[in-house]
């Protein structure tokens, strides 16, 4: 880990425009269980795209631009040294925007030419730290600290840990990562397992925990992204897997989208439920399955949940 | 070289005059053959190389070469491999069954993403590399 780590109590909160839409189930579970374990967020204020999918392979420079003022409003505005991204694009992008600038000149010269034009201060490489909810909670609450509050309340409940592809790559963008003892791995993440397990969940072994889930072909060839879902989800529902928690809300939808296409197309019906970690820490913490926005999902877990006792 | 389709039909055939070990051979196989065909469509001449002892991995990295993206299914060639090691080296493990069937699925999600990346180049790209579009395309 690094030396001089930051403390992530309270941090600029960037949700990203998923989050405000198709996710804002991930929105109001990462709000409420910052809430519940005494974390505070602050959202950026004004804040705008991270340059998500569509920018960036159009213009990478641009998307440099976009995820830097982001994190200019959390420095320079709002004084902060952290944001926290619980998004994978975003926190991808601006963990991507981070490196650009500190190793390409020419990123440099158009995030300080478009930021003058847009009358705000340039962002300085260094200025801030991007983390994940993953870390934020992993590294200020910790596995004893959720062990502590929960009390073994997911006992019982078989979890398949889904990451995704951005979480981890490309490597080279988070240097965080791969240092040994109490840091992210980026060939075999565990952070969601951790805590998962810390509240007392059981995870299986799932090898397609960082899978492509063709999320970004969802519109554009469909039938790919489905074939795709429907053999995570066989591969989680073959390791014992009641539930596939999710970090990612381009993942989380294409899951729940795709399982409803899989049966359509198909014929495959799956009784795996895809959930957030944060709608299932929350659950854990005593947070009840509105605030956590568990019938804001599309798959429907709240029988399975509340069977088991645990919503 | 097998063609993907044959690759993706035999996926689904349950091999059971095979023996366990045989089945690990087969689907270790299967992912070698996948990635032949990217490597072949990519213009090289598949790779006999190996790395870490697996020519699937050289493969790999033969096929990611100046394609980041491709990098989206690195774990899945190391998943590949670990559930290889883990039912030759256990052949007679009590769940050797199941880490063949989990096995089947990590091969098929190779398949399917090579195929589906083969059909569409894009797959991947947007989520994996940093690495635009224009960059790669001129």
């Amino acid at each position: 880990m690094p030396s001089d780590k930051k403390d992530f109590k309270k941090v600029a909160y960037y949700p990203g425009c998923a989050l405000e839409g198709t996710a804002h189930a991930y929105d109001r579970s990462t709000r409420a269980v910052g809430n519940a374990l005494g974390l505070e967020l602050e959202e950026v204020k004004n804040w705008n795209c991270c340059g998500a999918m569509e920018v960036k392979n159009i213009d990478p420079k641009i998307q440099t631009y976009l995820s830097s003022r982001v994190m200019s409003i959390a420095a320079n505005e709002m004084g902060h040294d952290v944001v926290m991204a619980p998004c994978n694009g975003c926190y991808h992008n601006l963990k991507k925007a981070e490196f650009d600038l500190q190793n390409d000149a020419e990123s440099r010269s158009v995030v300080e030419r478009i930021s003058t034009k847009a009358g705000h201060d340039t962002y300085q490489a260094g200025q801030v730290e991007t983390i994940h909810a993953l870390d934020w909670i992993k590294d200020e609450i910790g596995e004893e600290g959720l062990r502590e509050r929960t009390k073994d309340a997911l006992k019982g409940l078989k979890v398949a840990n889904y990451y995704g592809c951005m979480y981890t790559r490309p490597r080279h963008i988070f240097p965080e990562k791969d240092q040994g003892e109490g840091s992210e791995s980026s060939s075999q993440p565990h952070f969601m397992d951790d805590l998962l397990a810390a509240a007392g969940a059981e995870n299986v072994d799932f090898p397609l925990k960082t899978a492509c889930c063709g999320g970004a072909h969802t519109l554009s060839d469909s039938d790919t992204s489905t074939l795709l879902v429907t053999n995570i989800l066989k591969a989680a529902e073959a390791s014992g897997a009641e539930v596939i928690a999710t970090e990612c809300p381009t993942c989380h939808s294409g899951l729940e989208m795709h399982q409803i296409r899989a049966e359509k197309t198909l014929g495959y019906k799956s009784s795996v439920k895809i959930v957030y970690f944060t709608q299932l820490l929350g659950l854990a913490l005593g947070l009840d399955e509105k605030t956590v926005g568990l019938h804001e999902n599309i798959s429907d877990s709240t029988g399975l949940l509340r069977e088991k006792g645990i919503a | 070289m097998k063609s993907l389709a044959q690759i993706g039909t035999d996926l689904n055939v349950v091999r059971a005059s095979l023996s366990t070990a045989g089945q690990a051979e087969f689907l270790l196989k299967s992912g070698e053959q996948v990635l032949e065909n990217w490597n072949a469509a990519k213009g090289n001449d598949p790779t006999s190389d190996r790395k870490e002892g697996f020519r699937l991995l050289a493969l790999h990295r033969q096929g990611a070469k100046g394609d980041a993206s491709f990098n989206a299914c690195r774990e899945t060639c190391r998943e590949l491999v670990y559930h290889y090691n883990l039912v030759t080296m256990e052949p007679d493990h009590p769940e050797a069954n199941k880490r063949l069937e989990m096995m089947q699925m990590v091969a098929m999600h190779l398949y399917l993403f090579v195929n589906g990346k083969i059909q569409v180049d894009g797959l991947g790209e947007f989520c994996c590399s940093s690495k635009g579009m224009r960059q790669t395309t001129g």
